[in-house]
């Protein structure tokens, strides 16, 4: 029996991931200085949405598509899942905003944005197939209406707005987890890589010679700041 | 700024090696839920929800037998929307649509069939077995040639052009030479009224059913739908699918998607939905690459609203070094 045995395919797997994503950095107990501003709260709002969403969709989808049409409960279920995703889309819309506006993909953070943006992208549909699911007059006509548009291009082969069964299979499984698996993968991003740090004033309200030596914090010291002219 | 200085500039913000203060993540979560939670209640409780019945060819034809009718024969001639739609339904080509020389539409071919004239028509009647009248009716159309078929229906949708509504929820037309047509469109509303082809429409091979495009591609041909989006500011050039019935705020965040169909050449096109649907995946596309989008990703270091939302650190630096 030799001293060192050889590595596991599981232990291999465990040190990347604590390497990748050590306990300090997965869930932190610090947040750099700069995080002060109100602007950051919307992020953990569109979470906090997500599982209300989550929360009022599954006591939905447990009593079934018809429900909330002739129960008070069900009915209360269904506001508390409308009024969840106008919230969540109302948070994601000033959190991309306020990531866009921070440039927030600076220092090999194009990624955390992109997975952001392509989760907006699929709470889009999985919000449209949730309105044709209705089984109501909303249902009746955004459905008619918007078949249209996937027919045109080749989409509605095979995604048919018109056939509830295959809206509601989407809306209540495959989207939310796409979205799920999508917002996962954006916070372990921004776990890994952290939140963007501000522009220094300098280089924002100056124009920076071309080749010259970008001015970084590296003894970990602020730069004195310069009052743009 | 050149390429190698920008890189530089970019790799300086992977790590911030300044000051850190104690932040409690699980905390500002739990709040989080909260006081979305919270938000959630209130507004159920303030507003609720919508909730419009559907439309149901029951109702359709006992509010507007008329209506009823002339779209049944439209579907019969096939000068329906959906007799003539085209892919995925048929073969016809009146909402075929095309962008260049991409033709999705056309190349996906046909995945649920619709046949408006035996769906919506000649199968519900021919299911009405006791009424032998009735598949007298039927039998005489569907014998006659093409051309005496044509003749029956055009100058039947004539005369239903005038038609009005009687006492008893059914329909008075001058009379013509119109064929068997009176005997079946009498037959089928009256079977609509009974709630009947609500049924006929959903059945397939199977006992259970949940695909419903048959009976709203019937509902959509007709007016009954329209009318009622008109009064709920639904329709196209109301921002269409953005709202919801009622005064709820709806789907707002597809006011850009919604918002080329109020403008040329997007609103008259007959090819409207590919293009906007084409300027939407570019724009989306162009959203998820922000980041390497020379311009657009240098909009934030120009505009200076980070200054607002870092104004805390910067006042921070001004006061002495950390």
């Amino acid at each position: 029996m030799s001293a060192v045995e050889p590595p596991t395919w599981t232990g291999r797997l465990r040190t990347r991931l604590v390497a990748a994503l050590p306990p300090e950095k997965l869930l932190p107990d610090s947040q750099p200085s700069y995080m002060a501003s109100w602007i950051y709260v919307f992020g953990v709002l569109t979470l906090a949405s997500l599982m209300v969403i989550i929360g009022s969709g599954t006591i939905l989808a447990l009593k079934g598509p018809g429900w909330w049409h002739f129960t008070g409960v069900g009915h209360f279920f269904n506001s508390i899942h409308l009024w969840s995703v106008e919230l969540f889309f109302f948070f994601m819309v000033i959190h991309l905003w306020g990531k866009y506006w921070m440039a927030a993909w600076r220092g090999g953070r194009a990624r955390v944005w992109m997975t952001g943006a392509i989760t907006f992208l699929v709470a889009v549909p999985c919000a449209l197939t949730g309105y044709v699911s209705q089984q109501n007059f909303d249902a009746q006509w955004i459905s008619t209406q918007a078949k249209d548009a996937m027919n045109s291009v080749g989409i509605g082969s095979f995604f048919n707005l018109l056939n509830f069964g295959q809206m509601y299979s989407y809306h209540v499984f495959l989207l939310p987890l796409a979205v799920v698996a999508l917002l996962v993968a954006h916070i372990l991003l921004v776990r890994r890589h952290g939140i963007v740090p501000p522009f220094r004033l300098e280089e924002t309200d100056t124009v920076e010679p071309p080749g010259a030596e970008p001015r970084v914090a590296r003894t970990g010291k602020s730069l004195p700041i310069e009052t743009a002219p | 700024m050149s390429r190698e200085s920008r890189r530089r500039e970019d790799e300086s913000y992977r790590s911030w090696k300044g000051a850190y203060r104690r932040y409690d993540i699980v905390k500002e979560a739990t709040v989080a839920l909260g006081v979305v939670t919270g938000l959630a209640l209130l507004f159920t409780i303030l507003f609720s929800s919508p909730d419009l019945a559907p439309s149901t060819v029951k109702s359709w034809s006992r509010g507007d037998p008329v209506d009823f009718v002339t779209t049944a024969t439209t579907e019969l001639d096939g000068s329906s929307e959906s007799a003539s739609y085209g892919p995925p339904y048929n073969t016809g080509t009146g909402s075929v649509q095309h962008l260049w020389f991409i033709h999705l539409q056309q190349w996906l071919g046909i995945s649920h069939p619709v046949n408006s004239a035996q769906d919506f028509v000649l199968t519900p009647l021919r299911s009405l077995t006791q009424q032998p009248a009735v598949q007298q009716a039927v039998s005489s159309y569907t014998s006659a040639p093409t051309k005496t078929q044509m003749g029956w229906t055009s100058s039947y949708e004539k005369a239903l052009a005038d038609a009005r509504t009687t006492s008893s929820d059914g329909i008075s037309v001058k009379p013509g030479d119109y064929g068997p047509l009176p005997t079946m469109m009498t037959a089928l509303l009256t079977f609509a009224q009974s709630g009947g082809l609500d049924g006929a429409l959903l059945t397939s091979r199977q006992f259970y059913e949940t695909d419903y495009t048959k009976s709203l591609l019937f509902l959509a041909d007709g007016a009954v739908l329209t009318n009622r989006a008109q009064t709920q500011h639904l329709l196209g050039n109301q921002w269409g699918i953005m709202n919801e019935t009622g005064s709820y705020p709806g789907q707002v965040w597809l006011w850009l998607y919604t918002f080329w169909y109020q403008i040329k050449p997007f609103s008259t096109s007959p090819n409207g939905d590919i293009d906007v649907m084409a300027v939407m995946l570019v724009l989306s596309l162009a959203f998820v690459m922000i980041p390497f989008l020379p311009g657009v990703r240098d909009l934030p270091r120009r505009i200076p609203i980070y200054k607002l939302i870092w104004r805390e650190h910067y006042r921070a630096q001004r006061s002495g070094p950390a």
